[in-house]
């Protein structure tokens, strides 16, 4: 009943999208923030991409390693982060790339740990997501990602926190829909990580997903865990064919 | 993240053209306003000042206040009369400066 009379809410005078359509966040912004996005000289993600350039080649640990000792351009990862979340065979365990970079930097460059959301992460992963923008999102999810992507489809669709919503119940049911002052979106992922007025700096694709489950008042997900991963999984393969757009601009 | 900018200045230009420079900074632009999950007073942390030199003139300053986001992006137009250096100049509440500086060399009479 609760949850009924807050769809009822939600919808207002708006008609119900009962099947999702694949829209990136892009096509729901004003022409100002479109323009923003657009111009790579003012785009504000812009200043985590320079800051990526200038810690790519930054020696770490005790071996003095950069990334750019290894990897050699930047543009060598190219076609890498459309392609995140992947599951590891070895490790069998979901990947993106925040656990990629970390991984690069404890385990390879054996240099100090980058904690989540931290400016030196971001920037890296900005850089590293930025060499993709254009191509499409296209992420593995039959075989041995099976199990861990119908993990992800059914964190999409189970009702959590106070509000008792899914992410299903909004991004996909209510698409479209008014939310007081705002368009419900589709809920793709694929301008992560992205500059966001409200937060007035850079987020990861996780921290949206922990602000989510803020919102409708349910426990963060930690963001090295595999649920988490598993949830991306099945958002990036919703927005699949969507394009790249790091660094992308929202309210 | 560490203060740093994004400049774009023409490198030539025709004697009275009107150029345009541009600069995107990385600063977080505190307001002093909010208070912290504790409840305490955020310190303002903002830059205060934006001045521009060009060929050894003060063209552009400005006063920045609590209410510009984070991040600001500032651009302006100016006649490009003579060949000089630009010179660029952030101040802040921390006693942080940033300069950033470009030549621009002008053709034609």
């Amino acid at each position: 009943m609760r949850r009924w009379l807050l769809t009822a809410l939600l919808l207002g005078s708006a008609v119900s999208a009962e099947h999702a359509e694949r829209q990136s966040g892009y096509a729901l912004l004003g022409d100002e923030l479109r323009a923003l996005q657009d111009d790579d000289f003012a785009n504000p993600g812009m200043l985590w991409v320079d800051a990526g350039e200038r810690l790519w080649s930054q020696a770490a640990g005790p071996d003095g390693r950069s990334c750019q000792d290894c990897h050699g351009d930047p543009t060598s990862l190219r076609g890498l982060a459309n392609r995140l979340p992947r599951f590891d065979a070895d490790s069998e365990r979901l990947k993106n790339l925040d656990t990629l970079v970390r991984n690069c930097r404890e385990q390879r460059q054996q240099a100090a740990a980058l904690p989540h959301e931290s400016e030196d992460l971001l920037a890296l992963t900005t850089l590293i997501a930025h060499q993709s923008r254009g191509l499409p999102l296209d992420v593995t999810v039959d075989g041995a990602a099976s199990a861990a992507f119908e993990q992800g489809r059914a964190s999409f669709e189970r009702r959590r926190g106070q509000l008792d919503l899914s992410c299903a119940d909004c991004h996909e049911r209510l698409q479209g829909a008014r939310l007081r002052g705002e368009t419900i979106s589709a809920g793709m992922i694929n301008g992560f990580p992205l500059y966001r007025l409200t937060w007035e700096g850079l987020g990861s694709r996780q921290r949206m997903i922990r602000w989510c489950n803020e919102a409708v008042r349910a426990e963060p997900m930690n963001p090295d865990s595999q649920g988490a991963l598993a949830l991306e999984l099945y958002l990036a393969w919703r927005g699949r064919g969507l394009t790249l757009e790091t660094p992308a601009v929202r309210r | 993240m560490s203060l740093s900018a994004r400049v774009r200045i023409p490198a030539a230009a025709r004697a009275g053209e009107v150029i345009e420079i541009r600069t995107l900074v990385s600063h977080p632009m505190e307001t002093g306003f909010r208070v912290d999950s504790f409840g305490r007073r955020v310190p303002r942390n903002i830059l205060t000042r934006f001045s521009c030199h060009y060929a050894g003139r003060e063209i552009v300053t400005m006063d920045l206040r609590p209410g510009i986001a984070a991040n600001p992006y500032l651009a302006f137009r100016f006649v490009a009369d003579v060949s000089g250096p630009v010179e660029l100049r952030w101040e802040g509440d921390q006693g942080e400066v940033l300069t950033e500086g470009g030549h621009i060399e002008v053709t034609g009479a």
